[in-house]
Order: structure tokens, then sequence, then C-alpha cells
């Protein structure tokens, strides 16, 4: 094996072969440095001292995000001279870990799972994040975030972008017409299913096909009851296997979302019985709310993407989404969310520069005015935000009262977390019951 | 959206390069070995002449000969043979070694690997599901390809009627993931139907179904798709081989009085029989290897897994790279059979 | 297209008929064939063409009606081809780029394991040394190997170079920028020789044995066998093995995302159109427009080739 398990080389090649491709690809943008307004580029002065060096940057995010992504650092790659190289992969986990492998790793990579984050760090792959990320990092997020990047004791990375997953669409104008109110409570919600099961439509549409992702929103529907049912405590211990994966306050809370997922009065409006769910993709699962053929679809901030063009989202508009209440408010207010992290395979002095200049508040608030963006980022000013849906979700973050969790499936080793988790909860909609499946899953885990 | 000709134009020169490295390439060990040859050849003459002419006759030349053949044999397979060794053979004996150690490749765990294969209690369903596709794929794509390329042959538009069979083979997984979504997709019966098959049952009065969640049929409906893409290629390659069969034979044949039937079982199945081989057996191992469908459609939930399929999950997705290359290894051991076949085979036409 | 493009060259030799399956076809009842293979042909089409139906209809009729309601209720929209083609984004740049990539992709990585491959299945078949009948199940053998496991060792022979007990032997390759082509055609050309070598062995060892040792005879070595006698022979093999070469190449995402990277330099059109489907694939029925603008290229060539597969390949079967 002597050929290919050598890392350190790996990552001393991979650095050379990007200085190397920063002199070839991108000559030409030289002029147009420093010269666009000296006033403005005063922010970037502790980045200075890098012109004309190159970082690449790999992520999941492509197409219309990844441009504004692009835009989000024009400025401070224009100030410094420091060219970023991005590229988005719909494949990112697994080409990451394959370029990885093969001694080609990118600079910096978002990574959007923690659990993933870890076994890149305890392999040693991950360089940690320089004083001054560490510094602007913990400046700018709360420290609940900062423990998804901090593996053994060291800190690899600030968050980056986050969402609220902890959201139920609804449309306005429906709840309007038919005289129904946003529930507050848990109590409030099953009432509410109830009166308009009773009306003679089903009130909740799901759906968890994702091609190969299959699963993951049930999977979410799971976290949020366990953060529900029971104290974050008890949901961090599940997460990191201190309580076994088929202990009885895990089957409470999958038999919980059972009363509305597996509940045929309940589902699937618009699609069929309770078995649509598995098939149905989760992009068209909350479509039937502009039809009118269901009322409420339990999905991230980012489902605000997948509305029909045209579909006004806002408290006033079209569709929109309420917290997904706790089961006893009083007991604070728990909110489930996933956002990715910034992590370094390289220590050169131009990627820490980039590493940290994304943790701070500057390019929290640069990326925000672009639109479409929510962050955890303390710094963040909420007048930068534009859309509504961001706007509560930020609100929702930066709220006293919120006890944030993040996706527990992300957390999890990929295993289980991208693995048995997803496949069991597939086969819990498609008919197994609770105690085989959470059984199954743990048996898994090891 | 300027289109920068300045980059396109270095894409070309790299294009250009490239070509010119295939002339240089090939062309030049062509050239090679036709050249240092006769120069061996004319020295050789030279000598013979020598000896001839002077004093010792017969011994050397004869024994020139063996050499030579050995070289040109390693000439002609050296390109392929040292790209063979750096893309493939490197990569198996890693898979290998890789099987016999944890997921990270840190440390060597014996065989555990392959006991944790054996424990799961899918991978019963995972190879029953692989024999299945490997049994199904190769006989339904080559009859298919088989009956349409005799019954399109010499028909009026054959090259269009070809197209259109072809068409699946031309399409990639992503496109043909797609197109069979259209087709299988499901709405509960009080919908309106947006999925082909279900359209069609509905239009006769049944119940809509949901073909890719009800095992065991689902993995059928897998394999469906496969056939559709497959059954292009076995149709160009098995309606080539039936264009070659030569005239007299057939003519011969008739003047015998054969019927239709007994001529495709007495002359056009003998005369295919090497390309009939060429198709099942590529088609086989292409199915073996099979991941995309199943990884798009149903990701191998409700009982539709196969082996390519959790290799790459578990070598890629979960980490576990050393339970993946074991089942990479396994693929290895299922091809066997038909490695034998192609000694054998092998073996019968050497003796011929 | 006439009536009869594909007419086989033997069939000119012999007087009315032609091949075996004519007269297959003719005795057969004409009707029961016609109908059968217009019903193969009709279900292998009807998948694809709801695809290009759906092509055209609006993104809330794709996914809330099925695609045949466009007969009743047409909606014609080229939105998703506009997109896909002139591109909605800045980082996505216009088709043309990606169009040009997978084409400095794809004639190489065809072009290579092809004579690589007609060179060792002339070799394997027809010069006599020993262990080449070993060399040959070897090479067949390794169709197997999944292509997945092999991307990590190729990925880090270029990145990383051979190093064996901390002795260099081949420093790493350094590509970059348009450079690393060369790592995909190099990869392609690995992958693809399995199945070449094997397909033109099978054909090549066909050919009939009087005719090689004829020219042997006459003095012509090797290479000169394989230039006048072997490769005018296998055409129709090689048309038919780069065809298929071809979509292979021009289909691949794997090898192209891992070796040529995401980028408009190099990315082909298919990491294009993956690309498509947006980040959380909210707008996977632009993949619809996408699907036809990469079958186009391949539909072309298998039209134009189409002449080369008819006038025999696998003709040196019959001697079987």
């Amino acid at each position: 094996m002597a050929v290919f398990s050598r890392p350190r080389q790996a990552l001393m090649l991979a650095s050379v072969l990007g200085l190397a491709m920063s002199a070839t690809a991108c000559g030409g943008s030289d002029d147009s440095k420093n010269n666009s307004g000296s006033g403005d580029c005063a922010a970037y002065e502790q980045y200075q001292g890098n012109d004309g060096k190159t970082v690449s940057i790999y992520a999941s995010i492509r197409d219309a995000e990844a441009d504004l992504l692009q835009q989000s650092w024009e400025e401070f790659s224009d100030c410094t001279g420091i060219e970023i190289e991005y590229e988005g992969s719909g494949e990112f986990e697994a080409q990451l870990q394959v370029r990885v492998d093969g001694g080609n790793a990118p600079d910096i990579a978002f990574v959007p799972q923690p659990g993933l984050l870890a076994r890149f760090a305890e392999s040693g792959k991950l360089k940690p994040a320089s004083a001054e990320t560490k510094t602007m990092a913990e400046k700018n997020y709360p420290a609940d975030w900062l423990k998804y990047s901090t593996v053994k004791g060291t800190f690899y990375g600030a968050p980056l972008g986050s969402n609220v997953k902890s959201f139920v669409w609804y449309s306005p104008k429906m709840f309007a017409e038919k005289g129904w109110k946003v529930p507050t409570t848990w109590a409030e919600l099953m009432t509410l299913s109830d009166q308009i099961a009773a009306a003679g439509t089903k009130p909740w549409c799901a759906g968890i096909e994702s091609g190969d992702a299959t699963g993951w929103p049930a999977t979410d529907w799971i976290e949020d009851l366990m953060l529900r049912t029971q104290t974050p405590e008890v949901y961090d211990q599940w997460t990191t296997h201190g309580i076994p994966f088929n202990d009885p306050r895990v089957a409470a809370a999958v038999d919980q979302a059972g009363q509305i997922l597996k509940n045929p009065k309940y589902v699937n409006g618009g699609f069929g019985d309770v078995k649509t769910i598995a098939s149905t993709s989760f992009q068209e699962a909350g479509t039937p709310i502009v039809q009118g053929k269901c009322a409420l679809h339990r999905q991230a901030s980012f489902y605000a993407n997948q509305w029909p063009q045209g579909t006004k989202v806002a408290e006033d508009g079209d569709v929109f989404a309420f917290y997904f209440p706790a089961i006893d408010p009083a007991k604070g207010k728990p909110v489930l969310g996933g956002g990715e992290f910034t992590v370094a395979f390289a220590d050169r002095p131009e990627v820490q520069a980039v590493q940290t200049y994304l943790a701070s508040s500057e390019y929290a608030n640069s990326r925000a005015k672009l639109g479409n963006w929510v962050s955890a980022n303390k710094g963040l000013d909420i007048n930068n935000v534009k859309n509504p849906i961001d706007k509560l979700s930020v609100q929702i973050l930066q709220d006293q009262q919120t006890t944030f969790r993040f996706d527990g499936s992300d957390l999890m080793p990929a295993a289980v977390g991208a693995g048995t988790f997803w496949k069991g909860m597939v086969d819990w909609i498609n008919g197994k019951d609770t105690a085989s499946t959470l059984t199954y899953i743990e048996n898994s885990w090891k | 959206m300027n289109f920068d000709v300045a980059a396109e134009a270095d894409k070309l020169t790299m294009l250009g390069y490239g070509l010119l490295a295939f002339v240089v390439v090939v062309g030049g060990l062509l050239l090679l070995l036709d050249i240092v040859p006769s120069w061996f050849a004319r020295q050789r003459e030279q000598r013979l002449a020598m000896a001839v002419a002077g004093v010792d006759p017969a011994a050397p030349p004869p024994a020139r000969r063996k050499p030579r053949e050995w070289l040109f044999g390693l000439f002609f397979l050296l390109p392929a043979v040292l790209l063979l060794l750096v893309g493939l053979v490197v990569p198996a004996i890693r898979t290998v070694l890789l099987s016999l150690m944890d997921g990270r490749s840190e440390s060597w765990v014996g065989l555990d690997n392959y006991s944790w294969m054996f424990s799961q209690d899918e991978i019963l369903s995972v190879l029953t599901n692989t024999l299945v596709w490997v049994l199904l794929v190769p006989l339904l794509a080559t009859s298919v390809g088989l009956i349409y390329a005799v019954l399109v042959d010499r028909a009026r538009l054959e090259s269009l009627a070809k197209a259109l069979v072809f068409m699946p083979t031309a399409i990639s997984f992503v496109g043909a993931g797609i197109i069979w979504k259209f087709v299988y997709a499901y709405r509960g019966p009080e919908q309106e139907q947006i999925g082909l098959l279900n359209q069609l049952v509905v239009g006769f009065g049944g119940e809509p179904q949901q073909w890719l969640q009800n095992p065991p049929l689902n993995t059928l409906f897998l394999i469906v798709v496969m056939v559709w893409i497959q059954a292009g290629f076995a149709m160009v390659v098995l309606s080539a081989a039936i264009k070659a069969i030569p005239a007299d034979v057939v003519e011969a044949a008739r003047l015998d009085g054969v019927n239709s039937w007994q001529m495709f079982w007495r002359i056009t199945m003998p005369s295919i029989r090497p390309a009939l081989i060429v198709v099942v057996v590529t088609i086989s191992i292409a199915t073996l290897k099979l991941f995309d469908i199943v990884r798009t459609m149903t990701n191998g939930n409700y009982d539709t897994n196969v082996i390519a399929t959790e290799m790459y999950n578990q070598a890629f997705r979960y980490g576990q790279t050393g339970q993946g290359s074991a089942l990479a290894v396994f693929l290895f051991v299922l091809v066997i059979p038909i490695v034998i076949y192609q000694i054998r085979n092998l073996r019968k036409q050497r003796e011929a | 297209m006439t009536t009869t493009p594909t007419r086989p060259a033997p069939a000119t030799a012999a007087a009315p008929p032609g091949g075996a399956a004519a007269r297959v076809r003719k005795r057969l009842n004409t009707r029961t064939a016609t109908v059968v293979s217009i019903i193969i042909a009709v279900l292998w089409t009807i998948p694809t063409f709801g695809l290009f139906i759906s092509s055209f209809r609006p993104e809330n009729d794709i996914k809330s009606t099925g695609w045949w309601t466009f007969f009743t209720d047409p909606q014609v929209t080229l939105e998703n081809y506009q997109e896909v083609l002139f591109g909605r984004t800045a980082s996505s740049g216009q088709l043309a780029s990606y169009f040009i990539n997978s084409l400095v992709i794809t004639l190489p990585s065809v072009l290579f394991p092809l004579a690589f491959a007609a060179l060792a299945a002339y070799a394997l078949a027809w010069i006599n040394f020993r262990g080449r009948d070993w060399i040959y199940i070897c090479v067949f053998a390794l169709q197997i190997v999944p292509l997945q496991m092999a991307l990590v060792p190729l990925l880090s022979f270029f990145s990383e170079g051979v190093t064996v007990g901390g002795v260099t032997l081949l420093p790493a390759w350094g590509l970059t920028g348009e450079e690393r082509f060369i790592q995909v055609w190099f990869a392609h050309t690995c992958f693809a020789l399995p199945l070449g070598i094997f397909l033109l062995h099978n054909f090549v060892s066909q050919l009939p044995r009087d005719l090689m040792e004829a020219a042997r005879v006459d003095g012509a070595t090797h290479p000169k066998i394989f230039r006048t006698i072997v490769l005018p022979l296998i055409t129709p093999a090689l048309a038919a093995f780069g065809i298929f070469q071809f979509l292979w190449v021009w289909n691949d995402l794997l090898v192209a995302l891992i070796f040529a990277g995401g980028g408009k330099q190099t990315a082909p059109l298919t990491v294009r159109l993956a690309e498509l489907a947006g980040t959380r694939g909210n707008e996977w029925q632009r993949l619809t427009s996408g699907a036809f603008v990469s079958i186009v290229i391949p539909l072309i060539v298998f039209l134009s080739l189409q002449r080369y597969f008819v006038r025999g390949l696998l003709s040196g079967s019959v001697k079987g």
C-alpha cells in the first residue's frame, strides 16, 4: 500500500498543483485588481499580501446558487488579488472522498455533514483552522454551531450558510378562506389536522423520494420530533450513540411522527395513500398546497425554491411557513437545522485568509444581500436579508429562546446517517413497524 | 454570455496535440516495427551472403526467427498492457488489499469484511437480485435485439427502424432515469395519473400500482429499463452479423428447400453464433457491474439492491472502503464462470 | 435516405436474394413480421417520445399531468431548451463551450483505445508467443473491475506519481487547465481496453488462416500484415467498437467529474447537464431538453457509421 497512502505528500503535491494551476489558468485578471476603488478595499486590510495566489473551493452548491456564491466574494478577490476557483458538484460527498484519497484535494470544501467532517479530520486530511479563523468564528457564530466543526478539541472551520428545518409550509390564502389559524402548539396542530381532514381534504402532504438520497426528509421528521418529545441532551446522546437507536424514547418520537405520516386520514394529500410518501419526490411533495389538495407540508426553509414559478412566498402570499410547533412551548423553542462548514485541506496563507474571510460578518452580509441565503452569523444584519422566509429563518436562529440542534443524520456516521437511517425510514413508510425498523438501524451502527 | 474564442482555441490546440500524439505513437510504433526488423533482415542477408561466399555456411539464420516473433508480440501489446496495468490491474490488486482492511484503510482486519458481507440479512436479497439481473437482462436484450435485427433486415426504412431501437442505447443513464420516471410515476386512484403505465392500467379499468415499491416485481421493472437500453447494442451487432452471412450459403440452403424456421436455426443461428456469444458475454458483464439504474431509480430500497450499488454506497458514501472493496472482490468471483467459459471457447478455437 | 442504402457487398454476388435473414423474412408470414417489428419499435420509442413531448411542456404541466394530455391540450414552450442552450446563470456560460469540451474529450478517447486494442487483438490472435492465451484471458477478466474502484488509484497516479518504497519512479504529472484533458483521455483509454480487445480479438482471430499464412510466406512482416490485410478487413468491427466507445465517453459523467473537473474549461456536456438539475434537484424538468441536446451527436454518428456495419461486421464469423 506504500504507493497510495501518503496523505501528507499528497497534500503537498495537491497544493503545488493548485499553485501551478493558478499560474496558467488565471492570467489576464491582474490589471482589474487594486484599482477598483481603493476606498472599498480598506475592509480587506487583514487579508492582504496574497496577491496573485489561487484558492480552489469545492462544494455541493451549483447552478444559480453557485453564481450568487461567486458574486459574494468578488470584491474580496478584487481587493486581495486572491483568485477563487469555485467548483460545485451534485455528487459532492462521494467525489470529495475520491479526490482526497487520490491526492487531488481542493484547498477548501464546504462540508454540510459534521459526520463527514469528523471523518476527514480524524484521518488527518483536514488542516486545523488558523488562530485568526478561530477568533473570527468565535466572534461571529454561536458556540452551539462551532462544536460541530470541532473534532477532539481541534477546531477545523467556521459555519457558512444555514437553513432552518423546523418549518411547516401552508397557504395563507387557503387558511384565511377557510378560517384556519396557524397553530402554535402540537395539540393545536393536531386539532387543525382533524378539522381539515373532517372537511374532506387530506391535511398533510409529504414526499421522501430523492434519488440516491431517498429517505432524508423522513429523518428530518424524526429529528424534529426527538427534539420535541425529548430534551436536547437526549437528542445529543441519540446522535452520538450515547443511547441505542432502538431506545424506547426514540421509538416514542418515531411513533409520534407516525401519528401524522402513517395516518391514512392525514396523508398523502394530492398523491394517494401513505405509501406514496416513499415514491413522491421531495421536490414536488408540497406542490399540492398550491392546488388546494393539501394544506400542510413540513419541510426546511430551502423548500422556498421548489414552488412552481410565479408562486409568491410571503406571509400574505400564496405560500408561507410557520414554525413547527413544540409540544410544550413553555420548555423553549427547539429548532432543527443544517448548514455547511468551511474546512481546508491546505494551510497556505491565502487559503487561511479565505477561510477567515468566509467566517466574517462582512462576508455573511455580502452574501445575504444577494438573496436566497441564511446564516447563523451573529453579525448578519437582518435588513440585508431579502425574502420573507429567509428573514423568518434568521429571526428564529437569532432568537434567544431557540435551542438549536443540527440535523442528526448529518452528525451520525455516514453508514447510518446517510445509509440505514434513510433506508430504514423508507421501509417504515412502506409498512415496516417501528420496533424492527429501529433495531435494523441500531444493528448497523458499529 | 460572451463566448471566449481564445479559451476555445486553447482547447482545440490541446485536441490537436492529442491527435498528433495519436499519429506519432501509433504510426511511430508501426513504422519502428517495420524498419527495425527489415534492418536486421538486411544485416542477416549480408551475413548470409558472406557466409555463402566465404567460410561457415548454414548455422545462424534459422535461430533468428523465434525471438523476433516474441518481440513483435511484445511491441504490439506494449501500449495496451502498460495502460491496463496502471488503469486496471493495480486498482484490482489494491481493491483486494483494501478488502482486507478496515473502513478507513488504516489497519488489517483479515476476512472481517467478508464475514460482514455474509452476515447481512440483505445480502441474500442482493445476491438473488444480481442473479435475476444477470440471467434475465442478457437473455431478454439479446432476444429482442436478435428478433428485431432479423425482422427489419432489408425492410423498407431499415436505417430508420434501427435508429429507433438504437436510440435508448445512445441516451445517458441520467436521461434514461428521467424517461422511466415518467413511465412508472404513480398517483393515487383519485388523482390524474402522470405515469404512462398507470394511465394505461387506469384506462383499462384497473387500480394504479406503485411499480417500484412492491417486491419482487419491482426488480423486473428495473430490469426492463436495462433491457431497453441494451437491446440496441445487441441489435446493432447481430444485424451486422446477419448481413455478413455469405449469399451462396443461403442460396444453397434455399435450393435444398428448407423452410424459414429451419433456415433460421440451421443457417442464421450457427453463422452468427460468435457474434451472439460476444453480445451475451458483454451484456452479462455490463449487467454485473450495473449500478446507475438502481441507484437513480430506487437506490436499492424495496429489496431491489444489487452488488455494485451497495459497493458504491459502502465505499464512497458510508466511508466503509473495506466493505465496499469486499463487495467488489465478490464481483470478481461472480465473473469466474464467464471466464471459464471463455477459456473453453479459446481452447476449441485453437484446436479447430 | 433511400430505401436500400444498406445493400451488403455479398448480395451483389448471387443474383436475386441476399442474406439468410431476408429469406427467413420472406418465408415467414410477412405481415406477422411487420407487425412484430412495429410493436418492438413502438415499445422502444414511446418512452423517449414521451420525454420528447415533455421537453416542450411548461414545468407545471410536466409535474402535474401526463405528457399525452399534450395532444388534447397543447401547451408549447421553448423555455426548457432556451435554459439548456443559452444558460440562465453566469457561471454556466454557454453550452457551446461544454460542447467543445465533449468533442475534445471524445475524439482521442475513441481513437487511442481503437488503435491499441486493435494492435493487442492482432498480437493475441496471430503472433505466436508463449502465454498469449493467458494474457488474453486476463485482459478479458479485467472487464469486471468496477470503474469506481479504479478512480482513486488512477487519480493518485496523476496527482502523486508512482513511488515505491520511498523511491520516486514517476513524478506527479502536475497537469493543469486544458492539460487535464490528457488525464481524461488516459483514463478512458485504460477503461475501454478490456472490452475493446475482447471484441476485436473475437473478430481478428476469425480471419481466414490461409490468408495470414499466405502473407507470411510472401515475407510480409507483422506490421505490414496488420496494416494492409487486417485493418481493412476489420473496419466494420472498428466502426462498431468505435461507436460504442463514443457513446460511452460521450455519456460518461463519473470519469469526467474526477479527471476533468467541473469547470467550463474542461468539463463535458454531461457534467453541465447534471448541474442543470440545480442544487436541490429543483429544476430537473430542464433535463428533459438536456437529454435531447446530448443525444443529437450520438445519433448522427450512428446514422453516418451505419454503412460500415452493413458491409459485414463479423464477416469472418462464417469460419467459426
